[in-house]
């Protein structure tokens, strides 16, 4: 099956729900795994990273659930393709960069995805909507007993699954949420979040996971160890954080709808007016502005405004979606961006105007949420 | 330079910290510095911790030129690139990574899942390990009737291993075992000593 038929259909992980997903966008669990004796593929010649291809792919897509999978070596896929890939979280940075004996291995649902010699000889992933680290993980983990049944992992007896890079030694596991945290960020609060998350061994990473700007208000939460607990606990840990954050999160917008509604609305109205009337915008600008529309309709301040195509345009809007429908060769930044205008311009006519005044804009003075009496 | 955290961006803070007498130097990114939180002292020395420098440092002391049997891995290559190179590097370099993996990790013992043919055998060892564990606490505690109970397990454990006709038992259990024996002060039942009575 062709990449961009199979693209040609939003993710699961966008357009499907879940608990909690006005926040947390989506949950995912990666496990990352090698072949027992072979050298790890930042050290392996190229005929060893080409043979363990082969043995890996031919596990990967025998597997039930893998069924009508896409699967397509780095080197056959254009820069473009690889980098729409990337940006619906389905291959790694890292992993586009890769060129010949490294493979791509994704379902059509694009819940599950394989990447083939990326840093270790196979990371494996599941991704869904909303806040469900359990089922990912148990999708995976499914995929996983099935692999090991034909594929022999190199696991130590006291160090579990070996990997190339010390940090992910032992269950190999990255778990992630993706969260939407616009009132943390508007009420200055993220950094606070952020660096009390991190002193428990948990990481807040940006869009793209490590190294990469947070743009949009999304954050990456995951797990930084991996060695000395159970999976099971590890994705406890994690859950426990992200309800905490979630709290943080309603907490700061009821706050902000009560204390400086007329700055939220602002915001909201602000950006609505930029993305409706703009011919020229960057991703980041894009990404940014439509957080508050995002927030906007969690806010109920677009009535019948659909959540789903906002939210595809934060995809959509990203560096290789807007060219993927384009036969042309690659486009200029200021070309992408007048493409990228003209797309937000045409999805957002469709959506009906903020009603800004439907918000009760109550001085705080005659808030008084703890009392109990009315 | 390049920072020691993310080791793609131009280091742009450099640290020096005196830790017990011996000093440490680092050098981070702008981003990497933020993220660790440098600017905030008690915060930096968790970050130092997280990073496991200590143990870089105690890798370089090992002699040069340690390589993996495997694969031919050295250290150097480590030190460059932070990746090993096979699964038989973590042998080979066990004694420099164990110190790195204590401050990456939140223990140096894998508690997770374990492929399924290989299941049977190790949950037994790491009953047998952590039998071993409370028998030696007991022994020190003078917990003898806890001791006792132990004794017995692992023996049970070490005859059904007899039976499968291996036996992957660690040597310091069965010489623990016959101190214990040696000592006879194991009581069979708990017979608390009643007021008044002389022993």
């Amino acid at each position: 099956m062709k990449l961009f038929a199979i693209i040609a259909n939003t993710g699961e992980w966008l357009s499907g729900s879940g608990p909690h997903d006005q926040i947390v966008v989506s949950s995912r669990v990666r496990l990352a795994r090698n072949l027992k004796g072979k050298p790890f593929p930042g050290w392996a010649k190229k005929a060893e990273r080409v043979a363990v291809l082969d043995e890996i792919r031919g596990a990967v897509i025998q597997l039930p659930e893998m069924k009508e999978a896409f699967s397509e070596k780095l080197e056959d896929l254009s820069p473009l393709e690889k980098q729409v890939l990337m940006e619906r979280h389905l291959i790694s940075r890292e992993h586009a960069a890769k060129g010949a004996g490294s493979a791509v291995v994704m379902n059509t649902a694009q819940t599950l995805s394989f990447m083939i010699n990326e840093e270790d000889h196979l990371r494996m992933q599941a991704i869904r909507a909303g806040l469900q680290l359990d089922e990912v993980f148990a999708m995976i983990n499914q995929a996983d007993s099935e692999l090991e049944e034909s594929l022999d992992f190199a696991f130590h007896n006291e160090l579990g699954y070996l990997t190339a890079c010390p940090t992910n030694v032992g269950t190999g596991m990255r778990a992630s949420a993706m969260l939407h945290l616009p009132g943390l960020v508007m009420s200055e609060q993220v950094n606070k979040i952020i660096n009390s998350v991190n002193k428990i061994g948990l990481a807040v990473r940006g869009l793209h996971g490590e190294g990469s700007e947070a743009m949009g208000n999304l954050f990456q939460v995951s797990n930084q160890t991996t060695l000395g607990e159970a999976e099971q606990e590890i994705i406890g840990r994690l859950n426990k954080v992200i309800f905490q954050i979630l709290e943080h999160e309603q907490n700061a917008r009821q706050i902000l709808l009560q204390q400086r509604a007329e700055t939220l609305l602002d915001q909201i109205g602000r950006a609505y007016g930029i993305l409706c009337h703009a011919h020229s915008i960057t991703s980041k600008e894009a990404l940014n502005l439509l957080s508050f529309i995002k927030m906007g309709v969690d806010l109920g301040l677009f009535p019948g405004g659909n959540r789903l195509q906002v939210d595809e345009l934060f995809i959509e809007t990203q560096p290789a979606h807007l060219q993927k429908g384009l036969q042309a060769a690659k486009l200029g930044s200021e070309e992408r961006d007048s493409l990228r205008a003209a797309l937000i311009r045409t999805k957002l006519k469709k959506m009906p105007e903020p009603e800004i005044g439907k918000i009760p804009t109550t001085p705080p003075t005659a808030q008084s949420p703890t009392s109990q009496e009315s | 330079m390049f920072c020691d955290v993310c080791q793609s961006k131009e280091a742009t803070v450099f640290l020096t910290q005196i830790v017990e007498g011996k000093m440490q130097k680092v050098n981070l990114c702008e981003s990497c510095s933020k993220e660790k939180g440098v600017n905030d002292p008690t915060g930096f020395a968790l970050a130092d911790l997280l990073l496991g420098l200590g143990a870089a440092q105690e890798i370089e002391k090992n002699p040069l030129g340690i390589r993996c049997p495997v694969c031919g891995f050295s250290q150097t290559d480590f030190k460059k690139t932070g990746r090993l190179g096979c699964s038989a590097c973590y042998d080979a370099f066990a004694e420099g990574l164990s110190g790195m993996l204590k401050n990456m990790h939140r223990g140096l013992i894998h508690t997770g899942k374990v492929p399924a043919r290989l299941a049977l055998v190790l949950i037994k060892a790491r009953e047998l390990a952590s039998l071993q564990q409370g028998l030696e606490k007991a022994i020190l505690e003078e917990k003898f009737e806890d001791a006792a109970g132990f004794r017995d397990k692992i023996r049970l454990l070490e005859s059904e291993e007899r039976k499968s006709g291996e036996s992957n038992l660690p040597g310091a259990v069965p010489d623990l075992l016959a101190g214990l024996n040696r000592l006879s002060l194991v009581p069979t039942e708990e017979t608390p000593p009643k007021p008044g009575q002389k022993s």
